[in-house]
């Protein structure tokens, strides 16, 4: 069977370079980095080294990498420690509508602190405005955060111009470069961001290693304390093979990024142009002039997103979608909802996020596909039934109107 | 994630479909919720000798309804209005918890479908008789004035 791997946000492959940078780590050399015999000499080498590609990658110096274990943990670094660090100076803090979970959730988990959250909308592109922002912010507003670029819709975000306004008030800025880094030229000065995140994963790195960049400078409260390691940012001994294979991945990455990017453009090129021949009622979503190279999101209108994800993948094919029925949480893409798209048509998202490895037989694949999976599910869907009778699709009748919240809570019954 | 039994009836779901002057209609959720499942019984003689459904909605919402379409079919109406929610997940070989809401949705639909027919069936048209489709009460004619649906045959 032919395979299509279209959920890069997810997981992407490792390179075979940091595969083996990872080996000597995984094997006879053990040693602690921290330790003064000669058993820690080269894992200590190797997170240095690591860190200098790292850095490299994104235009910072080594110092101001700190490593943690995931991109969430980054965030949750970035965000918690900033706040409580500064808290003292104010309790708001203003982030986009869009932002990863792992920086909406634990703003609410800093509730418990005192601290209050400010959401910056977005516009239908998925794009936060900078005059938007300017006005989000308080008096008492010690920290603004917002994606570099959203892995949902693809959007590219002004991080430049967002951090000069957060700066004009004398505020930190985080940026959490999940979704651009690997994809885009990220250059962390030219952006004048105080702290940003990005993952081994976004550069076909391993799980298990991820980065924050920290300006030199920027105060910031450890989560984790309890030992010197990172400069007292980050306790606990490094996974010294899953940063190897961090840094080797960071530097082949650098090297290539412009080739990938271009071929990850035209692929996602392709299917702009090609789906909306073969297949009717699709919307595709986010920006179509700032967006991260071969990203895709489409509304396929009138079919549920996992029951299309089921059915690609009986044809090989990975995808994603921001359906509350694909999400473990039952929720429709908060990242749409902010866009403004209606519950409706949140339902029938598609995401494909593609690598350096896809292929134009992949996208072939794909175009072949979707529609006779498209058009099977919408014979059974009664929403298409309504629009062939000529009525509207997505009336809901009085009394009936749903919070998914509400109607998808865990029944045990 | 899914049992191989709901996989089957996603991937070749039974009775799927509309019945034309069906007898009785069940429509549950709405698009807004993301599950949507309408459900159309033919009864004769107290037998539901056809049913089919249409359902919006994600793997386990199409497999319930083929499991429920196919559990009804050939049942009398009080064998029909016994399937619960339990044994229609049951005969698909278990649901993932977050989806048991599912199964409610399937039979609770098909419930809907045999009570419209029940509520329509002494057709005299005395005062009390609501439309089916939006509940405003029906006089005289059989065509519902708010909703212009089809009140009663």
């Amino acid at each position: 069977m032919r395979f299509g791997y279209f959920d890069h946000a997810a997981a992407a492959p490792l390179l075979p370079e940091a595969k083996e940078a990872m080996m000597p780590f995984l094997g006879d050399e053990f040693g602690n980095p921290v330790s003064l015999h000669h058993f820690g000499d080269k894992p200590r080498a190797a997170v240095e080294g690591a860190r200098a590609q790292v850095a490299a990658l994104v235009n910072s110096r080594p110092d101001d990498i700190v490593f943690t274990a995931s991109a969430s943990e980054s965030n949750n670094l970035a965000v918690k420690g900033l706040a409580l660090s500064r808290k003292a100076k104010g309790r708001n803090i203003v982030v986009s509508a869009i932002e990863h979970v792992s920086v909406l959730e634990k703003l609410k988990s800093l509730g418990v602190y005192g601290f209050d959250i400010t959401e910056v909308p977005v516009d239908a592109d998925g794009t936060v405005h900078p005059d938007k922002l300017a006005a989000a912010i308080k008096t008492d507003t010690i920290l603004v955060s917002v994606m570099h670029a959203n892995y949902e819709v693809g959007t590219i975000q002004k991080v430049k111009e967002l951090a000069a306004v957060a700066h004009r008030f004398r505020i930190p800025f985080h940026s959490d470069g999940t979704a651009a880094v690997g994809r885009i030229p990220v250059d962390v000065v030219g952006l004048d961001v105080d702290a940003y995140t990005f993952p081994a994963m976004s550069v076909y790195g391993p799980k298990g290693a991820a980065a924050l960049y920290l300006k030199r400078g920027t105060r910031l409260q450890p989560l984790i304390e309890g030992g010197f390691q990172e400069k007292n940012r980050r306790a606990g001994t490094e996974d010294v093979a899953a940063i190897a294979g961090f840094g080797s991945a960071a530097a082949v990455t650098k090297s290539r990024l412009p080739e990938w990017s271009e071929s990850m453009t035209r692929l996602a090129q392709r299917i702009f142009k090609e789906l909306p021949e073969k297949l009717e009622h699709i919307i595709f979503t986010g920006s179509m002039s700032s967006r991260i190279p071969g990203h895709v999101s489409v509304v396929v209108e009138f079919v549920e997103g996992e029951a299309m994800l089921l059915s690609l993948d009986d044809e090989g094919i990975a995808a994603a979608s921001g359906s509350s029925c694909s999400a473990k949480t039952l929720k429709a893409s908060h990242v749409l909802l902010a866009m403004g798209l209606p519950h409706t048509k949140a339902q029938s998202s598609l995401v494909l996020t593609m690598g350096k490895d896809s292929t134009d037989e992949d996208v072939s694949h794909f175009l072949d596909k979707l529609p006779p999976i498209t058009r099977r599910l919408r014979q059974m869907s009664p929403l298409y039934a309504r629009l062939q009778k000529g009525e509207d699709p997505y009336a809901v009748k009085p009394g009936e109107a749903c919070e998914d919240e509400q109607e998808h809570e865990t029944d045990e019954r | 994630m899914y049992s191989e039994k709901v996989m089957e009836h996603f991937r070749n779901p039974r009775n799927v479909g509309e019945i034309e002057n069906a007898d009785g209609v069940g429509e549950i959720g709405n698009p807004t919720c993301g599950d949507m499942m309408t459900f159309y019984v033919k009864i004769e003689n107290g037998i539901l000798t056809d049913v089919k459904f249409k359902t919006f909605g994600c793997g386990a919402a199409i497999a319930v309804s083929s499991m429920v379409s196919e559990m009804a079919k050939g049942k009398t109406i009080e064998e029909a209005m016994k399937i619960s929610n339990a044994d229609v997940a049951k005969e698909l070989g278990g649901l993932p918890p977050n989806k048991l809401h599912c199964s409610n949705l399937g039979a609770d639909a098909l419930h809907k479908a045999i009570e419209q027919h029940l509520a329509k069936k002494p057709a005299t048209g005395e005062k009390g008789c609501h439309c089916p489709f939006c509940d405003a009460p029906v006089e005289g004619s059989s065509i519902c004035a708010p909703c212009k649906n089809q009140g009663r045959k």
